[in-house]
């Protein structure tokens, strides 16, 4: 599905390593650079950038680490930013029980998937118990 | 490793965040506050968060924790400078900061825990301005 996210040509993603509690920082930095040089507008980027750091911390905490891979995509005339989030960890069983309101499996606030979900225009959620985790979310620019 | 400055005027606490939090940063700020109110026996704390571009779960999660601790501790908290684009943020994540008090700036909040200090929350409607009137 996410292939079909994008249509036209595209820069090459660039990988930045999800390992540490800096590197949630360090992807929060980087994609907010990506979206505005994509130009979105200020609320746009602070609801990637917010979407991006729940996703992040998910890959280090529940995913045992990985990696999240940023680009500028196009669709017809409208651009956007990319990233996709991909793990190695123990993926989820229950993908629709995970993107319920107000579930968790710790200690969060159970608005991770489904909060994170309403901040961004698409969200493609690939994964299977034992398989690892990857996560793809778009936000366009309005 | 990163800490966030805590200063003291008078009975209250001033914390302005000027970095972007990292996780861990955050779990020692709000242990570092919960010390100093009850080292310095302050009646208030104000968090000025203008300087953050986003407020995520986490960071989310330690704002309410700490009013709350704060509360316990028997000091108000309040938070203030969010920017408009975090807000909107925030609500659409679904975290409404639900028991934290919020003011627009630094100036108002000051005002806002001056009062709370002199007149407890659930102890009359009065505001501090009022009586002066009287």
């Amino acid at each position: 599905m996410s292939a079909a996210l994008s249509d036209g040509p595209t820069d090459a993603p660039t990988v930045v390593p999800v390992k540490a509690d800096s590197d949630v920082v360090r992807v929060r930095q980087f994609v907010r650079d990506v979206a505005l040089a994509a130009r979105l507008s200020l609320v746009d980027q602070t609801k990637l950038v917010t979407a991006a750091s729940e996703l992040a911390r998910n890959t280090l905490v529940y995913g045992g680490g990985g990696e999240a891979a940023v680009r500028v995509v196009q669709r017809g005339a409208v651009t956007g930013v990319e990233v996709v989030f991909t793990d190695s960890g123990p993926g989820i069983a229950d993908v629709d029980l995970a993107l319920t309101d107000g579930w968790t499996s710790g200690s969060g606030l159970g608005l991770g998937l489904s909060g994170t979900k309403r901040l961004v225009d698409e969200f493609d959620l690939k994964t299977a118990p034992g398989a690892g985790t990857s996560v793809t979310i778009v936000k366009w620019k309005r | 490793m990163e800490r966030i400055p805590i200063l003291q005027i008078g009975d209250m606490l001033l914390v302005s965040i000027q970095v972007d939090l990292q996780d861990h940063t955050a779990v020692m700020l709000q242990d570092d506050l919960s010390n100093r109110i009850v080292e310095t026996g302050a009646k208030g704390v104000l968090i000025d968060i203008s300087a953050l571009e986003i407020v995520d779960s986490f960071i989310g999660r330690m704002i309410s924790t700490t009013a709350a601790v704060s509360r316990v501790l028997d000091a108000e908290t309040v938070v203030v400078g969010m920017q408009p684009a975090v807000a909107i943020t925030l609500v659409e994540l679904g975290l409404t900061l639900t028991g934290v008090r919020t003011a627009l700036d630094v100036d108002r909040g000051i005002r806002l825990l001056r009062r709370s200090v002199e007149v407890p929350i659930g102890r009359g409607d009065v505001t501090s301005d009022e009586r002066r009137l009287e």
